[in-house]
């Protein structure tokens, strides 16, 4: 079907003017014609005008916005002495998403700065409340989207403290085992975007290239690369597949390698170092004070990570070292978040040695739905089944607050249950939003580049800002 | 900026009762919510309830949010705590002592606000604007009563229970209308 008959080769000027059809005539029939309302496509690229054509693929030359702007119309008196306010954002590279940052500046130096946050806004926390508990995986995991299993971990292990259930051992490896890969991504992501920021542009690709790498795990494992509504309520939605330890075996020889170079092309480089270093310090008081947590708050000497000190899941039995910097700046963010990757690697390595066998979610029916296959052979697993997709389970009344650690920090799932099977309320906790708070202080007095720097380094994701 | 060595737990260690012994902290009661201790006031003795646990060595505020019991007025509270529509709830960390706390205040339904914590966590600011974007709870003497999340000019608090998602109705090609 994909062959095209014909026997003179297809050019450039085929494809603009749509001479041919990708999937050849069968398909184009097939597409046609299956609709009772007739043809159901676009128009076809021969309407297009050979102008809109020129222009599409490049060759006419288009002019920037403001050039037909009259100077006249600008009002260009500004005193010198007058401070200046500049919007930094919402659309902007460097921002990471949607951040504004109103800054006043003076010259080069940041007197002032707010950042304004909402764009992302999209009422997630109203959503789950009408979202019964095994569907709320799916809506938290987009909050914090480069650290989707984290928001799913929070919620679920809330979930189950309000159940009072126990979730197999095999279950909480496998969420060990997942979230670490995520912490591990999640850092890639930064140090790509964070040299982007600062001019180490090459590192953008890298970083992205060994995100992706994890990502594929990923993929492999929960059927998609971002938002995988892995974690259930009870345990993971599936278990590992054929063949993943010889994947996490990979990862684990391959990123430890690639970081030393990483390291030999950032670390000792003395344009980062100068861009980084003494920017943005921050201490251990204030920081406190701020509510900031996670790398931003372990920059400043204060050795907190909920791993180790309020453990969770089964960190009490792996082995690991709590990454502390010395003096808050950006420096020492950028170094701990480099380690941490490293130390996520080790933890990966000792789960793989200690992961157990067994049941991967609850076997209580009222909680996981039976499997496919049983609802063909048993009535009680049908209706169960049934019962679980049309009514939920009931979680008893309370209120349940499950903080773990984030790559960002404190995450938290404060859920309010008044009996049925939705969410009286449901409140996360985001790490990114708390962070932000740090961002003023920062910036004070700093230069407007040190202050994306410091953006760069607080390492906010919008998507948990604004929820 | 300073490079010295930084005290690693830079809140001195005050001996805090044991949470499920005390039955009351600074006054009001504590009850244990699964584990977690948490402490439920009114409206007047919050900011002295919260200084109090400041005192004790809660140094981090972890975060403030509100919920809207409206549809669900039924809830557990201790003796002597007498339940409103909305409760700003404070979880409260304390590094030195490894411990949580969290604060359930209620506040009054016709005349919701509380007094802001920021002169004890000014970490507690973009929280509480969150919280009052959410609920429309105010926090008296903020820095910045504003919006947050939602744009400046909105109506309503999109948070609470009386106010709808809305929807929209699905349109079938063949049905009437």
């Amino acid at each position: 079907m994909s062959d095209i008959e014909s026997p003179r080769k297809v050019t450039l000027v085929d494809r603009l003017l749509g001479r041919i059809t990708p999937g050849g005539p069968e398909l184009t029939e097939l597409l046609e014609n299956k609709t009772d309302e007739g043809i159901q496509e676009m128009a076809p690229r021969s309407r297009t005008s050979p102008r809109e054509l020129r222009l599409e693929s490049g060759s006419v030359l288009r002019l920037p916005e403001g050039v037909e702007l009259n100077r006249a119309d600008i009002d260009v008196e500004t005193p010198e002495d007058e401070s200046m306010i500049l919007n930094l954002g919402p659309s902007h590279p460097s921002t990471h998403g949607v951040l504004r940052v109103m800054v006043e500046i003076d010259g080069e130096t940041v007197l002032r700065s707010k950042p304004v946050v909402g764009y992302l806004h999209t009422g997630m926390e109203k959503t789950a409340e009408e979202l019964m508990y095994h569907q709320g995986s799916t809506n938290v995991t987009r909050m914090d989207y480069l650290a989707p299993f984290f928001n799913e971990l929070a919620y679920c292990l809330s979930v189950e403290k309000l159940l009072d259930i126990d979730i197999p051992v095999r279950a909480t490896w496998i969420r060990m085992l997942m979230c670490e890969f995520n912490r591990i991504s999640s850092h890639f992501l930064w140090l790509a975007t964070n040299s982007a920021d600062l001019g180490a542009i090459n590192m953008l690709v890298y970083g992205w290239r060994e995100r992706e790498m994890v990502l594929a795990f990923f993929e492999k494992v929960t059927g998609l690369r971002m938002n995988h509504n892995y974690f259930r309520p009870g345990g993971v939605a599936a278990d590992l597949p054929d063949g993943w330890r010889d994947d996490a075996l990979a990862l684990c020889q391959a990123i430890p390698r690639r970081m030393d170079e990483y390291d030999d092309l950032l670390t000792g480089q003395p344009i980062l170092q100068n861009r980084l270093q003494g920017v943005g310090p921050l201490d251990a008081e204030t920081a406190i004070g701020l509510g900031v947590t996670g790398p931003l708050l372990r920059s400043t000497g204060v050795a907190w990570d909920l791993r180790r000190d309020q453990p969770y899941l089964a960190y009490d039995d792996v082995d690991f070292d709590v990454i502390v910097g010395t003096s808050g700046d950006c420096w020492d963010r950028y170094a701990i978040r480099f380690n941490e990757i490293r130390e996520s690697v080790r933890i990966i390595e000792q789960i793989m040695d200690m992961m157990p066998a067994g049941d991967f979610r609850t076997q209580d029916k009222k909680i996981t739905p039976p499997p496919r296959n049983r609802i063909d052979e048993s009535m009680e697993a049908l209706i169960h089944h049934f019962k679980l997709y049309t009514e939920g389970f009931r979680v008893p009344p309370g209120e349940a607050y499950v903080p773990i650690e984030s790559p960002r920090g404190e995450s938290g799932c404060y859920i309010v249950s008044d009996g049925t099977a939705r969410p009286y309320r449901m409140h996360m906790r985001a790490a990114s939003f708390a962070n932000l708070q740090a961002m003023a202080p920062l910036a004070r007095g700093a230069l407007l580049a040190d202050t994306i720097a410091i953006v760069s380094t607080i390492d906010p994701v919008l998507g948990d800002v604004d929820r | 900026m300073n490079s010295a060595a930084i005290p690693v737990e830079p809140v001195a260690p005050v001996a805090v009762p044991d949470t499920p012994e005390a039955e009351t902290r600074h006054g009001c009661p504590v009850i244990d919510s699964l584990g977690a201790a948490v402490v439920h006031c009114n409206r007047d003795r919050y900011l002295e309830l919260c200084s109090g646990l400041k005192a004790d060595g809660y140094a981090l505020p972890v975060g403030v949010t509100g919920v809207d019991y409206l549809t669900h007025p039924g809830r557990d509270l201790p003796e002597g705590i007498e339940a409103e529509r909305f409760e700003v709830v404070v979880e409260l960390l304390s590094l030195s002592n490894r411990s949580r706390v969290r604060v359930r205040c209620q506040v009054p339904g016709e005349d919701p606000w509380v007094p802001t914590l920021f002169g004890l966590w000014p970490g507690t600011e973009a929280h509480e604007r969150e919280t009052y974007d959410m609920f429309g709870v105010e926090f008296r003497g903020h820095p910045d009563p504003s919006r947050i999340l939602m744009p400046e000019e909105w109506e309503g608090h999109p948070l609470r229970k009386d106010y709808d998602t809305g929807h929209i109705p699905v349109q079938f090609k063949e049905a009437p209308n």
